[in-house]
């Protein structure tokens, strides 16, 4: 099969494991999902396994009284003793009435996916029944890995927005007046700045970052004249952005393939397929890319990017030569070894949960155009890798960073070897120009911590 | 379906891992979809530890789902055999093999064939029971495992020591403070001349169990786990056991004495009366504490405790026995055991509260307005919404309940260490009291968290600013009494005349 699509990127070299890696739950989207989207509820719908994960794997967030739940399944609910459609009601309503959010995310388990509880089926007729959206996302571990969950989401959502013809209104009036209210000002606002905007198709955004991010894409785009016509998902479910038969859409994110795929398939939209805009480089390439698509001449974008490596300058340097080892989780591994590549690491290994050569094509590209720039050899990328044989690998190799998650990072720096956690790299802002610093920030704080202790002399601390 | 935010313990295979990864080079292989080994997470983190946490998972994914594990699950076991050759390998089911039904037992008889090791399947059911009994299921099940098969070969040692010797059963991985506790038993140990035969299943080698008969008597300081090995060991083995916690300075010297029984009524003669005095004079500040001048300004303030069964049930004990607190609620998650606890707690606290629902604990918190708490994490975040401070006693914890410095919580040090969280508690309410006393740092704004904020009655000026001088975390209620007396008698306006009337009638 590797072999079959290798002419797409000729020089990069593809492996595939055996799948016995470490990473989070994908239903662990609800944590950064439920604070996007501010009107929304997710109800995770699985067992106190799931539920212990998101105890711990949110930390404090748990106490903050979040827009969350599990609905947790007990032995009756297994053997279909208890009604699956009278007990989601029961919990829905329970919901309605304490929260009233403007839509209520179900998030399949693993255990909703074996005993077959038909989700899709029953939120219909529920949503009918009490008035408020239900989206369903199968978002589980038999099938998706950690940032895997967005996209699960993301697809579903991206079936619930609105076509121009359907916007009601007067339903939208109703749900949003305050708002409404709030927003008409800069509404006007936008009308009046129109004109800075140059013709182009309308375009919608996929992916959910912070709002600062928003502000920050938005602003860049809207420098080359580039108008967003809407982003998937807006701040509240009920500004899901309007997509019509014909729209061209964009992600903002290397693990959205699905989103990606329903967006053509379903809503009749272009793909542009671009790298990613993280880092500078990748942020240029995105910018140009959507540009050259919509027929809009860049301008400014080379002064831009040097500005941005100027300001870099002193963190590229800790990294210059420095090597680097992905044992991958989240899917944003390309993305970042070609950023880290084009800073002068060398890099020996991409793991990688899941590689969509389509959707990821325009940053495969991009990766192996970057090593051929930069005169390193192209590294092996690795899916669904063998934690085990990589630590064997990474023994062997003695890396200068290992990007890695929790499991293995104390156990690594004890055998001298320094680790970043690979989860700040999803909650951290690593989009745009602006962020650039931001991942350096991360990757380099190792490097930083071992000039400043070089001089004790423990760096192993356990005999091996 | 329940309608879930927060758990007190965590699911069944949480508890197998944490007997699993204690001991030395066993290796557990969870049966369970990507993402569930967040345990090595937990481990990694939490315990800061050095080495890799010996869990590995046997992948569940479509595959498995269309066509079952077939030949996986038997192949990881054989890899990691070979890998790493541990002592023994423990199949953990999870909740989504329990529903998967697969012969996991055939898996783990056809793997041993293949493996140098021992490869046993974790009998515990997902949906029958927590992560605290399934520990001391598992715990249990490897003893009687690694007993019957030490009977078999022959090598089972049965011959006592000379001296009078102890197995002391529980000390584990992710334990509240275990591994500060263990030490202070083991020096509680020496200091008894009770030799230490095994510890388990912290650091212990899984081949040296057929030695566990050898001890005099077996040790278990923990309620949640070790009695089902230790009962398992007196039934089989006749070995008696203490299961006294020695937290606080009454109970460890019960715990002592019941040690003393056990001994002498096997033949040896020990007297630890003297010994009890000197650590309760000497080493032990408690007792002092609790006549000191500091403790006595502590006479009959309210607490609320809730935490596991083993810690909430001793922190009763101490509050009132030893500081004469008034504990107002004492409580337990630890539903599947609620008579051991009532029946230890009774005669000490107003109210009993077993459940394991936060939302009811935060009400009867907010309810009770206790000076402080003695609880879990979620104990002391309801602690600062209310703002009353708030000792943490008992799992589920964070990172900083792992301390590096050395705090146990059983033993002489662990009567000092207990009397440090006690008052250092009641002296943060203190000290904001006081400050607030005296005008506070900067002049805030009244916050209430009652329900009375929006209330139909007027305050004067005088009024408002005098309660704006009341300590924030007795505030609330002294609003609200305040203006339930001025409803009573139908004042419509609070001024400082109708406060210190209510203050004098309520006590607000």
């Amino acid at each position: 099969m590797t072999l079959a699509q290798a002419p797409v990127t000729p020089e990069l070299n593809f492996e595939c494991e055996t799948g016995n890696y470490h990473t989070f739950c994908p239903i662990s989207c609800v944590a950064w999902l439920y604070q996007k989207i501010e009107d929304s509820f997710f109800l995770v719908i699985g067992t106190k396994t799931c539920g212990y994960f998101l105890q711990n794997a949110m930390g404090v967030m748990i106490f903050a009284e979040p827009r969350y739940a599990m609905a947790e399944l007990e032995e009756g609910d297994i053997s279909a003793q208890l009604n699956d459609y009278n007990e989601l009601r029961r919990l829905c309503e329970q919901i309605k009435r304490d929260r009233n959010p403007s839509v209520i995310v179900w998030i399949g388990t693993c255990t909703t996916e074996i005993i077959k509880m038909d989700l899709e089926g029953i939120a219909p007729k529920l949503e009918a029944e009490i008035g408020i959206p239900i989206v369903v996302a199968r978002a589980n571990g038999l099938d998706y890995a950690f940032t895997q969950g967005e996209d699960t989401v993301l697809a579903s959502m991206a079936n619930r927005c609105p076509k121009e013809a359907e916007v009601n209104t007067e339903e939208k009036e109703e749900r949003n007046g305050i708002q409404k209210l709030l927003n008409f000002g800069k509404k006007k606002e936008d009308t009046a700045t129109e004109s800075e905007y140059k013709q182009h198709h309308p375009l919608v955004l996929f992916g959910s970052l912070p709002d600062p991010v928003v502000t920050n894409l938005t602003l860049e785009l809207k420098k080359q004249g580039v108008k967003i016509d809407g982003w998937l998902p807006a701040k509240r479910y009920t500004e899901l952005p309007v997509i019509e038969e014909g729209y061209y859409v964009a992600g903002v994110n290397p693990f959205l393939s699905r989103t990606a795929t329903t967006l053509m398939r379903r809503r009749k939209c272009k793909l542009i397929g671009a790298p990613f805009p993280i880092g500078p480089d990748g942020t240029r390439a995105w910018i140009e890319k959507i540009c050259s698509v919509l027929g809009v001449e860049t301008q400014g974008l080379d002064e831009r990017e040097a500005q941005i490596w100027e300001n870099l300058q002193d963190y590229v340097d800790l990294v210059k030569g420095k090597s680097v080892f992905f044992m991958g989780d989240n899917l944003l591994e390309v993305s970042l070894a070609r950023f880290l590549t084009r800073c002068g690491m060398k890099v020996h290994e991409i793991g990688i949960p899941y590689m969509d050569k389509r959707y990821q094509k325009a940053e495969l590209d991009f990766l192996a155009q970057t090593c051929r720039e930069m005169g390193v050899d192209v590294p092996t990328i690795v899916e669904k890798p063998d934690n085990y044989n990589q630590l064997q690998r990474i023994n062997e190799l003695q890396p200068d960073l290992v990007i890695t998650g929790m499991a293995h990072a104390n156990p690594l720096e004890a055998r001298g070897i320094s680790t970043k956690w690979s989860v700040e790299f999803t909650f951290a802002q690593i989009h745009g120009f602006t962020n650039a610093r931001d991942i350096l920030e991360l990757v380099t704080r190792p490097l930083r911590r071992n000039n400043n202790l070089k001089d004790l002399g423990w760096d192993k601390l356990v005999k091996s | 379906m329940k309608l879930a935010y927060w758990m007190y313990a965590g699911p069944a295979h949480i508890g197998t891992l944490r007997i699993a990864s204690s001991f030395k080079n066993v290796h557990a292989i969870m049966h369970a979809p990507l993402g569930d080994d967040y345990f090595n997470v937990m481990r990694s983190m939490l315990e800061r530890e050095r080495n890799f946490t010996p869990v590995t998972t046997s992948v569940v994914d479509r595959n498995v789902l269309a066509r079952g594990s077939q030949e996986k699950v038997i192949d990881n076991i054989v890899r990691k055999d070979q890998e790493e050759s541990p002592d023994l390998i423990v199949l953990t089911p999870t909740c989504t093999s329990s529903i998967l039904q697969e012969d996991l037992e055939n898996f783990v008889s056809r793997a041993q064939l293949n493996s140098k090791g021992d490869v046993i399947l974790a009998d515990v059911n997902h949906y029958r029971y927590n992560e605290l009994q399934a520990a001391d299921r598992t715990l249990a099940q490897i003893v009687k495992f690694y007993l019957e098969k030490a009977e078999k070969k022959g090598t089972i040692n049965r011959e006592k020591t000379a001296n009078p010797s102890v197995n002391i059963i529980g000390i584990s991985t992710l334990g509240f403070h275990n591994n500060h506790d263990c030490r202070e038993l083991k020096k509680l140990m020496t200091d008894l001349g009770i030799e230490i035969n095994m510890i388990i299943p912290d650091k212990a080698s899984v081949e040296d169990l057929q030695n566990l008969p050898r001890a005099w008597f077996n040790f278990i300081p923990y309620r949640e786990l070790g009695l089902m090995a230790a009962e398992h060991l007196q039934r089989e083995y006749e070995m008696p056991y203490v299961d006294i916690t020695p937290m606080g300075v009454v109970e460890t010297a019960r715990c002592i004495r019941a040690m003393a029984k056990v001994i002498n009524q096997q033949g040896g003669n020990v007297d630890y009366e003297e010994l009890i005095e000197y650590q309760t004079i000497e080493v032990s500040e408690a007792a002092w504490f609790s006549r000191s001048i500091d403790c006595q300004n502590l006479t009959g303030k309210k607490a609320v405790v809730f935490g596991d069964n083993t810690h909430a049930a001793a922190m009763t004990k101490i509050l009132v026995r030893e500081m004469g607190i008034d504990v107002v609620l004492a409580g337990t998650y630890c539903k599947y055991d609620e008579a051991w606890f009532r029946k230890e707690v009774e005669p000490f606290c107003d109210n009993i509260l077993i459940s394991e629902d936060n939302g009811e604990i935060a009400d009867a918190i907010a309810k009770l307005e206790p000076s402080a708490i003695f609880g879990t994490q979620m104990e002391r975040h309801v602690g600062k919404r209310l703002g009353i401070p708030c000792g943490v006693i008992a799992a589920p914890i964070h990172i900083q309940n792992f301390p590096i410095g050395y705090k146990p919580f059983l033993g002489y040090e662990g009567t000092n260490q207990i009397t440090d969280l006690v008052y250092n508690s009641f002296t943060l309410g203190m000290e904001d009291h006081l400050l607030e006393i005296f005008g506070g740092h900067d002049t805030k704004e009244v916050i209430t968290k009652g329900i009375s904020a929006d209330s139909d009655l007027n305050w004067t000026k005088e009024a408002q600013a005098e309660l704006n001088k009341v300590p924030g975390f007795v505030r609330g209620k002294v609003k609200r009494n305040t203006e339930k007396f001025a409803r009573e008698r139908n004042f419509d306006q609070i001024s400082l005349e109708v406060m210190y009337a209510a203050k004098e009638s309520v006590g607000a």
